[in-house]
């Protein structure tokens, strides 16, 4: 083979090489790709891929996948079980998210004033939140275990009638709820906590001055000066409240006749023990959508009312 | 009449305490300046009058009342703090009246108040800005109206100036000052800096160590000092004070005693640099360095390896590693004792 004619790549390499502004393009490029690569795999590709999905027919070994348009859709609306697990959601969101804010912000200013044992009490409260969510579920199955479990134990003391808490259609969902307050009070009240220490102190003792009792510091200022953290705790409760779902595969399984069943749970149980895929992945989009709706309405309707600092 | 009364008060966390059995008193109307370095316990001093902290033991009045056990709220002072404290989540109005609107003032009261404080301290173009809109200058400013609203016999003010710039500083002082005389207020007001207890305070404590160092008038501060810290902690530069026994020994026309016939041996004199001159006769020096500064010259001279600083009117004519000879008018010496550390008169 003639040499001439092999042109080397060297050349013009090393003039990408050595230009400065290329090469630091370059560099920060391939510092991204790798998280990149993984979260377009993983999460940007499967959600578009749910989206498209969803107006597909669910492939069957007779049957390959066609297009039905907004066919499931059509069906969600018609689907029983998904408005109970969408009320039942609401009911869980309704009952988690003002709770354990109102529980985080009580304890955060609890332990946030010099106390005796405060290090040990802000570890106790935020225990809950280190344990995995199924060993949680486990611990509170034998809260709530009939006859033997801790609760019963307890209120037989008193007399109370024996009950089946996660067995009861009437109580069931309840005794989930308490579980998630049980566990995300303690995460937001270390952001509380945070946001309560980078307040000055001299505030507190100028509002001393001024005459202002505890409440009405915590009021006037306390209170205003946490909205920040309000409003990012409340963004994450929403998410928490549609998202958390390891305890109802624990404890109940959507059970008894669908009364725990959340949403989550039932994309979970359409998507991977019915298997009807594209019926699961328009069950997501609508709660993607519904997400989506409630984080712009927070932002919106809440950003305007907030102190900066 | 005092309005401010300490008495034997003492505050310790355990180890030394911060504040030593200190008593002193301010007369109503007068400001009166905590003066003292750093950790020397003068803000510990003023959080024990605005109850911020419970004194150890010793009794504290204002205007009559033991208020030693009362909360802050209900021992009628006002307080103006270093960071100035201000709500950031409020505006300027809100902020000044936030305490007449805790103690439930009436609407048409808190406006009349505000409105008059807001003229007294130009801000009224600023009423709806929140703090963090506003320069430091004016921050300060807001703080004051706070304590101006409250009309509170006494007012605490921690440092409120060590946060403005130099020339800032000297403006808020005389409006300070002026503000305090025009309004009849108490003042407490605590400093490290000298300058501003010497040229705002009707009467300086002066603290070391927590406890008290030297109580009265800045004049009597500065012109006869009890102790040695006084003596070099009162007055820029600060006062020389050098062994008797080597400025003697330098060639300084003493007699070879100290006052009342004490022997030089255990003696210390102090000379302001303004009272030492040039001169024919004197202790020996060499100068080490010349500072000039227009109106006068700060000379750094060394008697026998100790400092000693001379100001000299004008451009002075000496060069460095030059000799020179130090006077100064015998009645304007400082005579302390070295073991004592104190005055003697």
């Amino acid at each position: 083979m003639d040499a001439r004619l092999v042109i080397s790549p060297q050349p013009l390499l090393r003039r990408v090489m050595t230009h400065p502004r290329l090469t630091a393009t370059i560099h920060g490029w391939l510092l991204l790709l790798p998280a990149m690569a993984l979260l377009a795999l993983f999460t940007h590709w499967p959600a578009v891929a749910t989206f498209i999905d969803s107006f597909y027919s669910t492939p069957r070994p007779r049957r390959p996948s066609r297009f039905v348009g907004l066919d499931n859709y059509q069906q969600i609306l018609a689907d029983p079980v998904f408005w109970q697990s969408l009320w039942n959601n609401l009911l869980f969101a309704l009952g988690t998210i003002p709770v354990s804010i109102a529980l985080a912000l009580l304890m955060a200013v609890w332990v946030n004033d010099r106390i005796v044992g405060r290090t040990a009490v802000r570890m106790a409260y935020f225990t809950p939140t280190v344990l995995p969510m199924i060993a949680v579920a486990n611990i509170w199955l034998f809260f709530y275990t009939p006859q033997y479990g801790l609760l019963e134990q307890i209120t037989a003391l008193f007399g109370a009638e024996p009950r089946n808490w996660l067995g009861s259609k009437d109580t069931a969902l309840f005794a989930v709820t308490l579980v998630a307050i049980w566990k995300e009070a303690g995460f937001f009240m270390i952001f509380y906590l945070a946001a309560l220490q980078s307040i000055s102190p001299s505030l507190a003792e100028a509002a001393a001055l001024e005459g202002a009792s505890r409440w009405t510091f915590f009021r006037r200022v306390q209170f205003p000066l946490l909205m920040p953290t309000t409003l990012f705790v409340l963004v994450n409760a929403v998410i928490n409240a549609f998202r958390m779902v390891d305890h109802i595969v624990v404890m109940t399984r959507g059970g008894p006749d669908n009364a725990t069943s959340l949403l989550l749970f039932y994309i979970y149980q359409v998507g991977f023990n019915f298997w009807d895929t594209t019926y699961a992945a328009a069950l997501t989009t609508v709660l993607l959508v519904l997400l989506a709706l409630v984080a712009l309405l927070q932002y919106g309707w809440l950003e305007r009312r907030i102190h900066y600092r | 009449m005092a309005e401010v009364e300490l008495e034997e008060v003492t505050k310790s966390w355990g180890g030394a305490p911060a504040v030593d059995r200190v008593s002193f008193s301010a007369r109503t109307g007068d400001l009166v300046a905590l003066l003292g370095p750093s950790g020397c316990g003068k803000s510990t001093t003023l959080r024990l009058i605005a109850g911020l902290e419970t004194a150890s033991s010793g009794t504290i009045r204002i205007a009559g009342r033991d208020v030693t056990a009362r909360p802050p709220a209900t021992r009628g002072v006002s307080m103006v703090f270093q960071n100035y404290a201000l709500f950031p989540h409020l505006t300027v109005a809100e902020n000044i009246v936030f305490g007449l609107k805790v103690r439930d003032v009436p609407k048409a009261e808190r406006e009349a108040r505000l409105k008059r404080a807001a003229g007294i301290l130009g801000l009224e173009k600023l009423l709806d800005r929140k703090p963090s809109q506003l320069s430091g200058g004016q921050q300060q400013r807001v703080a004051l109206g706070r304590a101006i609203v409250a009309e509170t016999p006494v007012c605490l003010m921690d440092e409120p100036l060590s946060n403005l710039d130099a020339q800032l500083r000297v403006e808020m002082r005389r409006e300070i000052r002026a503000l305090q005389k025009r309004l009849g207020m108490t003042m407490l007001y605590v400093t490290h800096d000298q300058v501003e207890a010497m040229t705002m305070a009707d009467q300086v404590v002066l603290m070391k160590d927590g406890r008290i160092e030297q109580d009265g008038p800045p004049a009597e501060l500065y012109e006869s000092p009890a102790t040695i810290f006084t003596a070099r902690f009162v007055g820029t530069p600060p006062m020389n004070v050098l062994p008797a026994s080597v400025l003697a020994a330098a060639g300084a026309p003493m007699a070879g005693h100290g006052p009342q016939g004490r022997p030089l041996g255990g003696l210390a004199i102090g000379i302001r640099p303004e009272d030492a001159r040039l001169a024919e006769t004197g202790a020996e020096a060499t100068v080490a360095a010349v500072e000039y500064l227009g109106a006068d010259t700060l000379v750094e001279a060394r008697v026998r390896d100790h400092p000693f600083i001379v100001r000299l009117p004008g451009r002075a004519a000496v060069d460095v590693g030059g000799q020179i000879r130090l006077a100064w008018e015998p009645g304007r010496a400082h005579w302390f004792d070295l073991s004592s550390q104190r005055r003697i008169a």
